[in-house]
């Protein structure tokens, strides 16, 4: 137990190191960039304007020291005025984040729900015709571009057929061909994982005690082997989960998905800066945090795990 | 595999295990149908991406208004002069796929490229130095890891403004932490084998055991990894360029074009499904072609 706490502490420092580093990357990239002021004002500002504004901001002080402020601010979650909506970054995100989180549920949930029983029956039925079927399926799967993926079935669900609609959120029927694109990547890949894992563990020693035992085919599969299979699949899962967020940024805007994506997308064309540098950070900070709990989880799954072993 | 310690011996003496574990390896591959499928199908992208002014000299700019939203040739209303259609301003479809073809190529290979060097760098170092500079480095990479990628690109497009230079070196740069890592793990374990303990002993610089004896024996898992990055690396800048931050016009790209014909979704059908398609099909012959190196490379990856 003593070790287990101590690797919890290891992970949750870590963690921490990481969120402070997208923080000073995020804070400093855009200053990088030559005088945040002027890319917030219009171009014909007056000198006066620019001023003010700089002092407003903080502008004129050192950097670091203007890092500490947006550090120290940012701890209390604010993150200044959206330049473009006059209302503060952090609102906006907030009102938004259940949207992209819905979404990025769903896709994953569809993913798991088709790929984890595709792998299993691939794996089962190595070299059969499902087999490769399926997993010619799951390369077109990863070969395809989710957002086209989108517009196709706008094109073929919305236009031709005018079974669901186009954009928008609100009901069930929204929901499904956004997350359908969103996670059809996840799902082939998933697929191929499953399929994977499946045949190793079936080849192990256990399991041929298993049968050996006379114990029946499906309770050695779904009890014995896949219990075992399940967990690099949960801490893939945990981490996809993160670029399922990141895959929001395009897909909302191909559906018009009243999301985080959508919005920051939006605040980049508009130069909003504030309202990108809260999302970047937001986001990241979720990312960090469900790979934590991955971590943990795996812990909790896994005992045999060696916590110190360098990855 | 075994690398020879080359004091002593001619060149050719020493390249020769080399080059015997080369065309074993070429065979292994060839061996392979879904690499020896996607080789093909990739080469035939290539060279077509390459020669087809020769074959199809069309201008991709040129607008001819009164042929707005022509089909392809061979649906009702198409012409046998736009054989895949035109587009909203009457620009011919399918040379402007084409030309679409050389910036995702470019921009794909030339962001693996700019990746793989950074990480290779990075990952030997790391792996082979280790102590604070491997911690650093490691520590560098979880960050990069945890940034969202997509927010990371489209940001610093954003500020830095979309040339085709910029999206090769930002794609590039965003992504070197996986062969970093990749190649880390790998040196992590040689560093240990006897060769290397060998020609430590017999006084060889580190440099040259990293880059003649560590190298050579982590580029399998590497050409692997460049491969089917390549294919990812591709998704990102049609995504980019569907979102507006591509390679700028007038430039056709796959991304911009999808964008551009979503608008005509209702009219002009093929106008938001070639450029998906053409996209599709060069990812498959690359991700077909990475499965096979895998599987014929390094067995040890298959499960990823």
């Amino acid at each position: 137990m003593n070790i287990m706490l101590q690797f919890l502490f290891k992970r949750l420092w870590h963690t921490v190191f990481v969120i402070i580093g997208i923080s000073m990357i995020s804070f400093f990239f855009i200053h990088l960039s030559g005088d945040p002021v002027m890319l917030m004002l219009p171009g014909d500002a007056s000198t006066q304007e620019i001023d003010t504004l700089r002092e407003q901001l903080g502008f004129n002080q050192p950097l670091h020291r203007q890092y500490l402020r947006f550090a120290g601010q940012a701890l209390r979650g604010k993150f200044g005025n959206s330049l473009y909506y006059k209302v503060p970054a952090m609102e906006l995100i907030l009102e938004r984040l259940p949207a992209s989180l819905e979404l990025a549920m769903a896709a994953m949930l569809i993913a798991l729900l088709v790929a984890v029983p595709i792998g299993i029956v691939s794996a089962v039925r190595r070299g059969s015709f499902v087999d490769m079927g399926s997993m010619l399926g799951a390369l077109f799967g990863l070969s395809m571009p989710h957002f086209w993926l989108g517009i196709m079935m706008i094109l073929l669900f919305s236009v031709k057929l005018g079974w669901l609609p186009t954009s928008g959120r609100g009901t069930l029927a929204h929901l499904v061909m956004p997350s359908v694109a969103l996670g059809m990547s996840l799902m082939a890949m998933f697929a191929r994982l499953t399929r994977s894992v499946m045949l190793e563990v079936l080849s192990l020693d256990y399991i041929r005690t298993a049968r050996s035992k006379g114990l029946k085919e499906p309770v050695v599969i779904y009890k014995h082997a896949l219990k075992n299979a399940l967990i690099p699949l949960v801490t893939v899962a945990g981490m996809q989960f993160g670029f399922l967020l990141g895959g929001t940024v395009i897909i909302e805007t191909v559906f018009a998905w009243p999301g985080v994506g959508r919005l920051v997308v939006q605040a980049i064309f508009n130069r909003d800066y504030p309202l990108v540098q809260a999302t970047v950070l937001v986001l990241s900070v979720i990312f960090v945090a469900i790979n934590f709990l991955t971590d943990m989880l795996y812990m909790y799954l896994d005992p045999q795990i060696n916590y110190f072993e360098d990855k | 595999m075994n690398i020879p310690n080359t004091a002593g011996t001619s060149l050719l003496e020493a390249i020769e295990p080399r080059l015997r574990f080369m065309a074993e390896t070429l065979r292994e591959v060839a061996r392979r149908p879904s690499a020896l499928v996607g080789g093909m199908m990739i080469t035939v992208i290539l060279l077509v991406s390459l020669a087809f002014p020769l074959i199809y000299p069309v201008d991709p700019l040129e607008q001819e208004l009164m042929a707005r939203l022509t089909p392809p040739a061979w649906q009702d209303g198409g012409s046998a002069d736009h054989l895949l259609g035109t587009d909203n301003l009457g620009r011919d479809v399918l040379s402007r796929l084409l030309y679409g073809s050389r910036v995702s190529l470019l921009v794909g290979f030339a962001a693996v490229l700019v990746a793989a060097i950074a990480g290779i760098f990075l990952g030997l170092f790391s792996g082979y130095y280790g102590g604070k500079l491997d911690s650093l480095i490691m520590r560098v990479a979880d960050i990069f890891m945890a940034y969202p990628f997509m927010l990371l690109t489209i940001s610093v497009i954003a500020v830095l403004g979309s040339s085709i230079f910029n999206l090769i070196l930002v794609l590039g740069l965003s992504d070197w932490v996986t062969y970093a890592r990749t190649i880390r793990g790998s040196v992590l374990s040689l560093k240990e084998k006897e060769f290397v303990e060998a020609s430590r002993a017999i006084g060889t610089s580190h440099r040259v055991i990293i880059f003649r004896h560590i190298l050579p024996n982590v580029i399998s898992p590497l050409l692997v990894l460049g491969t089917l990055r390549v294919a990812n690396i591709i998704i990102w800048e049609s995504g980019l360029s569907f979102l507006g931050m591509g390679v700028p016009p007038p430039m056709p790209t796959w991304g911009r074009m999808l964008a551009e014909g979503r608008l005509y979704i209702t009219d002009a059908w093929w106008l938001v499904t070639l450029p998906g398609l053409a996209i599709m099909l060069t990812i498959l012959s690359i991700n077909l072609l990475g499965d096979g190196l895998r599987d014929a490379l390094d067995p040890r990856l298959r499960n990823i």
